[in-house]
């Protein structure tokens, strides 16, 4: 089973947890795959037809068979629940739970480009400092984000995939999520709900920056606003 | 003949009527296209099935090539641009559930079996069986005129998302639009029709001593899933008729500007969509268990088992369907109920394939074609129930939900079911249906070259979906870390595994051409099966039993009884 940090950078704090879960259940269901795959072939092999050799008449009634299905079958059950477990609690620190933020950023999908709202210098959002920006988030690293998720339009979904984060954009609607970056990078953001023709290429990055970086895009992002 | 005419009363003059008009009805071409005989009927709803088939698989080359080689000029078709691009995944999902799993599995095979295994000379209803194909062609043409008309054919996806799918000035395909969701109520007018009979005919028509547990395990599952069906698809319709009043005259229902709610269209399409996938997979499992019994030689490990399993399923199976909606706005804690739902149906499907792997043993296992076919199925199937897994459990939902991983998880389980499923139902029902046998050596060589490229297209599509690729991107030139190197490859592979894969179905229909023509005689019962369909001529004439219907002794899968010196024992044979 390979890890999925392989294939793609854990940038925020519940991306390992989410990974966690994919690792348990691609152990979990690796094993009953293998169990099952292995019995079916080696069935196949064992009992192939052969010159002069009748099949067994089996009902599946006998009991000292019948512990081949009961048996594993409750094992399933078992394993079903360790997953269910752990994906619940995944689920609950991701999506129910809604931890203080430090800063909030307003996302908002039209057909077919995201935009921004950043809270600006006073971190506040809706304000007179607020900076827009279109196809580009900006976020500081490890600091706690609400994002307020709107759309214009059709349906579309906020996708992160180095935060393993994903929301559906509602019109209508203000969904409220969050995200912490825990590493310092620019990386692609897709739209993940078909919202048109141009569905395919809207595309959109974020930039997390340290402290310093995140201070000097806010001041050089304001003047240019400003003029 | 006499006997449905004659024991459902309530039914009789419909039946009589019918084969008057069968006698002296139109002649030439007319009398194929006007039959009420339910194998004509199957003949046509499986030809045309196999045709639909091939226009979704012309789709899936076309947007293969461009994801695999954005802006290629793709042979036989020509640039691709992004509005066509949706609509040829649009119309690929479309097409190869509505028009082609639907149509072959529960209406080709469940006319042409039903009655022929459980004795009857016909379905209850021949006209409306009729009527049902009918309107399954119309809806087949509305639907490919769509891709023809202004502003082309659909392209919101075959889930039709509201508002993209309800507002001309969202979607662009106002009229596309309109078409393809005429034509997908249609079909389901179709197939309530279709399922009306099979379900009347299964409870009404079956042979004098044929009891509730003698009935071979695919009409079963034909029949619960026609049950699932009816119940599950009312609400679509509902939705169905909203969303096409959305679209044509200006209503709100799912448009939030105007107090509507797109999300109330996500909970119709998927209360309807989740137990759509066991519509299709009991039938294709039923084919599965009875050609294994077949050619392993063996009772069926547990028939009651297997059947109440099913039940189980199917009642499940409707309380899930949220679990295609964790990310998309529903009350968070709502993810949690369906979390618990959805793998819990593991337990009933995973004992369904151990009672199928556990009837293998002590078998004396014969590898013929549609043997390949059905032990296929299971390999390949298992595959796709384990990687649903990863989906129904919603923290890990989060990442894969619309990736690449999804697609694939789904193309393991509806490729086996549909694809799979078909062939090895094709090749065990060919003899009977056309009276010759298959080339088995070529039937061989069409397995392998379906089976390997099938996991040569799929199994990179779940790594590119770990990588975070999403569906449905028309060029992933845009996304610089989706465009290295690595990722292309993978795709490229893909593409050039389904072109091989295209390329083998040829020799299916050189065979079935070939083995039309010239194969030798299939007589009564090719296999030594047991079921009541081996006992008439092939392909069995008008009525199925001229000389009289069968009647019936025991169960469908006395394989190697210990009292036989045969290794069968057909179910009309007197003790």
């Amino acid at each position: 089973m390979l890890a999925l940090a392989q294939f793609i950078p854990q940038a925020s704090t519940y991306a390992s947890s989410i990974d966690n879960v994919i690792f348990l259940v691609g152990v979990l269901v690796g094993f009953w795959f293998f169990v099952a795959e292995g019995m079916f072939f080696w069935l196949i092999w064992r009992f192939r037809a052969k010159e002069g050799v009748k099949s067994e008449y089996i009902e599946g009634h006998e009991k000292h068979l019948k512990r081949w299905i009961t048996w594993p079958h409750g094992l399933v059950l078992v394993c079903d629940i360790i997953i269910i477990v752990a994906a619940v609690q995944v689920w609950y620190n991701v999506k129910q739970r809604l931890p203080e933020a430090d800063s909030t950023v307003r996302v908002i999908g039209q057909q077919w480009a995201w935009t921004f709202q950043h809270p600006g210098a006073d971190n506040e959002l809706d304000t007179a400092d607020d900076i827009f920006t279109v196809d580009e988030l900006h976020v500081q690293v490890d600091q706690t984000y609400h994002f307020l998720l709107e759309s214009r339009d059709v349906l579309h979904s906020f996708s992160v995939p180095v935060f393993r984060i994903k929301q559906d954009a509602i019109p209508g609607r203000t969904i409220t999520g969050w995200f912490e970056p825990t590493i310092v990078g620019e990386f692609d953001m897709q739209c993940a709900e078909i919202c048109g023709i141009g569905h395919g290429v809207m595309a959109s990055r974020i930039f997390i920056e340290d402290q310093q970086a995140h201070t000097d895009w806010i001041q050089s992002a304001s003047v240019a606003s400003a003029q | 003949m006499a006997h449905t005419a004659t024991e459902t009363a309530l039914h009789g003059d419909l039946h009589h009527d019918a084969h008057a008009h069968e006698h002296h009805g139109p002649q030439g071409i007319l009398k194929y296209i006007w039959s009420t005989d339910h194998k004509m009927i199957a003949m046509q709803y499986l030809f045309t099935g196999m045709f639909m088939g091939l226009i979704g698989a012309y789709y899936a080359y076309v947007f293969r090539m461009q994801t695999a080689f954005p802006g290629v000029s793709v042979p036989g078709f020509g640039q691709v641009s992004p509005g066509e691009y949706n609509a040829l995944v649009t119309s690929h999902g479309s097409i190869m559930i509505f028009w082609v799993a639907m149509p072959v599995l529960i209406a080709a095979f469940g006319n042409y079996l039903i009655p022929l295994m459980i004795g009857a000379d016909d379905m209850v209803f021949p006209r409306i069986n009729r009527l049902s194909y009918q309107i399954f062609l119309l809806s087949a043409i509305i639907l490919i005129v769509s891709f023809f008309v202004p502003g082309g054919a659909f392209g919101g996806a075959w889930t039709a998302y509201p508002p993209l799918s309800a507002v001309g000035e969202y979607n662009q395909t106002n009229l596309g639009s309109s078409l393809w969701l005429l034509a997908v109520a249609l079909e389901f007018v179709a197939f309530l029709l279709g399922g009306i009979n099979f379900i009347t005919t299964l409870m009404n028509s079956r042979a004098p001593g044929m009891k509730a547990y003698d009935i071979p395990l695919v009409c079963w599952m034909i029949v619960i899933a026609s049950i699932l069906f009816m119940l599950s698809v009312g609400p679509l319709i509902a939705g169905a008729v909203m969303l096409f009043m959305d679209q044509t005259i200006g209503t709100g229902f799912f448009d939030p500007a105007r107090g509507g709610d797109p999300i109330l269209w996500q909970h119709l399409f998927w209360f309807f969509g989740h137990p759509e996938v066991y519509v299709v997979l009991l039938p294709a499992v039923g084919i599965t268990i009875d050609i294994i019994a077949t050619f392993a030689r063996k009772k069926v490990f547990g028939y009651k088992l297997m059947l109440y399993t099913t039940v189980a399923t199917g009642v499940l199976s409707f309380f899930v369907w949220a679990h295609h909606q964790f990310v998309a706005g529903i009350d968070p804690r709502m993810a949690n109920v369906f979390t618990v739902t959805t793998l819990l149906i593991s337990v009933p499907i995973a004992e369904l394939l151990f009672v199928i792997i556990a009837t293998l043993y002590g078998g004396a296992i014969k590898l013929t074609t549609p043997m390949l076919w059905a032990l296929a199925f299971i390999a390949e199937f298992l595959i796709g129930g384990v990687t649903g897994i990863f989906l129904g459990a919603s923290g890990a939902d989060i990442y894969f939900h619309d990736t690449y991983f999804v697609l694939a998880h789904f193309h393991y389980t509806f490729f086996p079911i549909a694809i799979i499923g078909t062939f090895a139902a094709f090749t065990y029902w060919f003899p009977k249906m056309f009276g010759k046998m298959m080339n088995d050596t070529l039937g061989k060589i069409h397995f392998w070259g379906t089976i390997i490229p099938f996991n040569i297209i799929f199994i990179p599509l779940f790594v590119l979906g770990m990588g975070g690729e999403h569906r449905r991107i028309y060029n992933y030139e845009h996304f610089p870390e989706l465009a290295g190197d690595g990722m292309f490859l993978l795709r490229r592979i893909a593409t050039v595994a389904l072109l091989v894969m295209l390329a083998f179905q040829l020799v299916f229909f050189y065979n079935c051409f070939i083995s039309w023509r010239k194969g030798a005689k299939a007589g009564k019962n090719p296999w030594n099966s047991n079921t009541l369909e081996w006992t008439t001529e092939s392909p069995p004439p008008h009525g199925n039993w001229p000389e009289g219907l069968p009647n019936v002794y025991r169960g469908p899968y006395e394989y190697a009884h210990p009292d036989r010196k045969d290794d069968f024992w057909p179910q009309n044979e007197p003790a």
